[in-house]
């Protein structure tokens, strides 16, 4: 079992996870995750590592279904089942490039240890958050600490530009000569970033959360189709060249067991609230 | 002397037509009295052939005759000295093809059932109360990493902690067990067998850790900085896939993802376990061997109406147990035999939905001495389903490997070994099981850990590579 240290909800829905952790962090680098599991009854989902050091390991996750709602429930002091890693392939490390970063939902805190680590190398970071409302936006001032630049954008226009991220990194990469551009969010984020910069054919790579389950490279339920081969998430990725990923196999896969994630989390609802 | 009895005592267990309605154990096991009579079946050979089937050499004769004389303890105790295992191996050995394929009645009768009285010490000890631990041995001081707490790592603990050395497991899941847990079912093997004989290893002193990822959470070179001997025991973790169009299709499972669900998440258990399973109700489960056999079973206690087992051999070339195809038979999985899948069809929302497959002939015999596959030209057909289980195979896990770039592997991945010793080529490390062999059996592996042990023993105690 693993002690909890810290959460709590840093915006509607968007929560922080300090769990305790002597192991985690000594190979731990931008771009990987931990597994966790709640419960014993609990599902091994993964989650990025935002932030760790020899006593702890953070991560920032959105509560959506089952297994989120029981970590969004916990206080300082409970336990988790599970917690390992660190897993996945670390970010590329690259040197004295032009990089946009991307983040939104529960993305924009996965950015921190990226754009942390690309701004040690020497790059010049620009770091890009999106929410719908200006009280979804978080962490500001942590990003801006590792970013050249730093825009903000809403749907509602409520701070930053008003919109989506297409108007703004369209105009962007066109005013900029940009070398790479990075992303870390929802499909539908990674998916939209992958689309605006290939034309352009600037590098992107994309942080992807295909289903996993051991996250070893034991099962493949992450598999991914990238330029045409499988490869798996858990342990080939989970970041992979964004105008290499079959979307489409990626999105239908995302959604294999929504109808079960649906009732299991009415069943633990319904459990918990009565 | 007794009189030969020409057949073994029948084991009772749970109709077919019951028991695929439930995760419950199929055989029952033997009472006393059918254990005692089996045991008296044994001719107490003066040279016992048996006991060289055996790859964890276990004094045969000797505990089935204390069996006959009532004496269950002296039974459990005699495996013990030289299997941590013992209720584990009783159920899930090929003894047909070691132990009992060499028994001397095999030549004209039914061997002895060295696996049921083999699993009635076990479980009769079980019913016993905690298990009495040996008295702790003096400490040699040394300190010995095993990678995964599967058979083999299970039996390299249960050696070296008798003989004074501290002993840790580091385990990638959350459970022990191995394959034991994740793979096969509980059907086949309760799960709480296996928490009882791990419980028994932590009790004489084993540290079991888990959630720590070798090659990840630590690597091989920063477990050696603190540990004298270590033993890899990963498994053949990777899942192959066929490679064919259509497999990437909501549906399609891996076996390991699909028993690793059932298994290990209990997701037969959904929603009141959170891990969600496909309960499918037209399965095809792709393969042959022992982990086909438990998926299509797996499947039909899911619920399923059909499971078709797809085969591009002929029965007789099935790498799985004979009694485990006749499970299969018995509750109703469909053997689609000398069949090759070719592609699998989706429907809108990317869900399998149709097979194709090629009829197959046997050829002449290939590398491995079975008649190879041959398609037939324009044999293909097309058959509704909705869940695939592709069970062709695995190889070993890259993740240590990758991270220990002076441990030798082979073509498969797999970590090349000295036989002989278990030795790798990176001093300080051994291996065995199935992350030298690719896909094997428990009882293989739990041999390489007893031969590697020995190794390790002789290294730590004179500092001799």
């Amino acid at each position: 079992m693993y002690k909890v240290l810290k959460r709590e909800q840093i915006v509607p829905n968007i929560h922080l996870l300090a769990i305790e952790s002597s192991s985690v962090h000594q190979n731990a680098r931008a771009g990987e995750f931990v597994v966790v599991r709640a419960d014993e009854r609990g599902e091994r989902i993964p989650l990025n590592l935002v932030d760790w050091n020899k006593d702890s390991v953070s991560m920032v996750f959105m509560e959506v279904g089952t297994s989120t709602s029981k970590l969004a429930s916990l206080k300082p002091g409970d336990e988790i089942a599970t917690l390992a890693g660190p897993l996945g392939k670390p970010t590329e490390e690259v040197q004295g490039k032009k990089i946009a970063c991307i983040g939104g939902c529960y993305g924009i805190g996965a950015l921190l240890p990226v754009i942390r680590m690309f701004k040690e190398k020497g790059n010049h970071v620009t770091t890009i958050i999106e929410a719908r409302s200006e009280f979804l936006l978080y962490w500001q001032d942590k990003l801006r600490e590792y970013s050249d630049e730093f825009q903000e954008i809403t749907r509602d226009g409520t701070k930053g530009h008003k919109g989506h991220i297409n108007d703004v990194l369209v105009d962007y990469i066109k005013k900029n000569n940009v070398d790479m551009v990075y992303v870390q969010g929802c499909t539908y984020l990674t998916y939209l970033c992958s689309e605006i910069t290939r034309p352009s054919g600037i590098k992107t790579i994309v942080g992807l959360n295909p289903i996993m389950v051991d996250a070893t490279g034991m099962c493949g339920v992450c598999r991914v189709i990238v330029a045409g081969e499988t490869k798996f998430g858990c342990v080939d990725g989970p970041e992979f060249d964004g105008h290499q990923v079959d979307w489409d196999n990626l999105i239908a896969r995302r959604k294999i067991y929504i109808n079960e994630e649906i009732s299991s989390l009415s069943f633990y609802e319904c459990e918990r609230y009565g | 002397m007794a009189k030969i009895v020409p057949k073994k005592t029948a084991m009772r267990e749970q109709p077919a037509m019951e028991r695929t309605k439930n995760f419950n154990e199929v055989p029952y096991g033997y009472s006393e009295q059918e254990a005692i009579q089996e045991a008296k079946r044994c001719l107490q050979c003066k040279r016992p052939t048996c006991m060289q089937g055996c790859p964890v050499e276990i004094d045969i004769p000797g505990f089935i005759d204390l069996i006959a004389q009532r004496d269950f303890r002296g039974a459990i105790k005699r495996l013990k000295d030289k299997n941590v295992l013992p209720a584990v191996c009783g159920r899930v050995c090929p003894q047909e093809d070691q132990c009992e394929k060499l028994c001397v009645l095999a030549k004209k009768y039914e061997p002895v059932g060295i696996g049921r009285l083999e699993r009635f010490a076990a479980d009769w000890e079980a019913t016993q109360g905690e298990a009495p631990v040996p008295k702790k041995p003096k400490p040699t001081g040394k300190k010995v990493a095993i990678i995964g707490a599967g058979p083999g790592g299970l039996t390299v603990a249960g050696d070296l902690i008798k003989l004074g050395h501290a002993v840790t497991i580091f385990e990638a899941l959350h459970a022990p067990g191995g394959v034991l847990v994740y793979g096969i079912p509980e059907f086949r093997l309760p799960k709480v067998i296996v928490y009882r004989e791990v419980d028994y290893l932590r009790r004489c002193g084993v540290n079991v850790v888990f959630d720590f990822v070798v090659g990840k959470t630590a690597t091989i070179d920063q477990i050696l900085h603190e540990y004298d001997a270590v033993y890899i025991g990963t498994g053949a973790g990777l899942p192959w896939f066929m490679n064919i169009p259509g497999e990437n299709l909501n549906g399609v499972y891996s076996a390991n993802e699909y028993l690793t669900r059932s298994n290990l998440m209990k997701a037969y258990l959904f929603p009141e376990y959170d891990t969600p399973i496909v309960r499918g109700k037209r399965v095809a489960v792709i393969g042959g061997g022992n982990v086909a056999m438990d998926c299509a079973r797996t499947a039909l206690r899911l619920g399923a109406d059909a499971v078709h087992n797809v085969y591009r051999r002929s029965r007789k070339e099935m790498p799985a147990r004979e009694e485990e195809i006749h499970h299969a038979e018995e509750e109703g999985v469909i053997f689609d035999i000398l069949t090759l899948p070719v592609r699998y069809m989706g429907d809108e929302h990317n869900w399998v939905k149709e097979m194709e497959c090629i009829k197959m002939q046997l050829g002449e015999p290939d590398a491995s001495g079975r008649r190879r596959p041959v398609p037939i030209e324009d044999s293909n057909f097309i058959t509704p389903i909705d869940t695939v289980v592709c069970a062709i195979g695995q190889s070993p896990n890259p993740l240590i490997p990758q991270t220990t770039p002076d441990l030798k592997t082979g073509k498969w991945g797999n970590i090349e070994i000295n036989p002989e010793t278990g030795k790798t080529s990176k001093k300080g490390c051994w291996a065995g099981g199935d992350v030298v062999r690719g896909g094997a059996t428990v009882i293989l592996a739990m041999g390489d850990g007893r031969v590697a042990a020995r190794s390790m023993d002789d290294y730590l105690k004179t500092g001799v590579w």
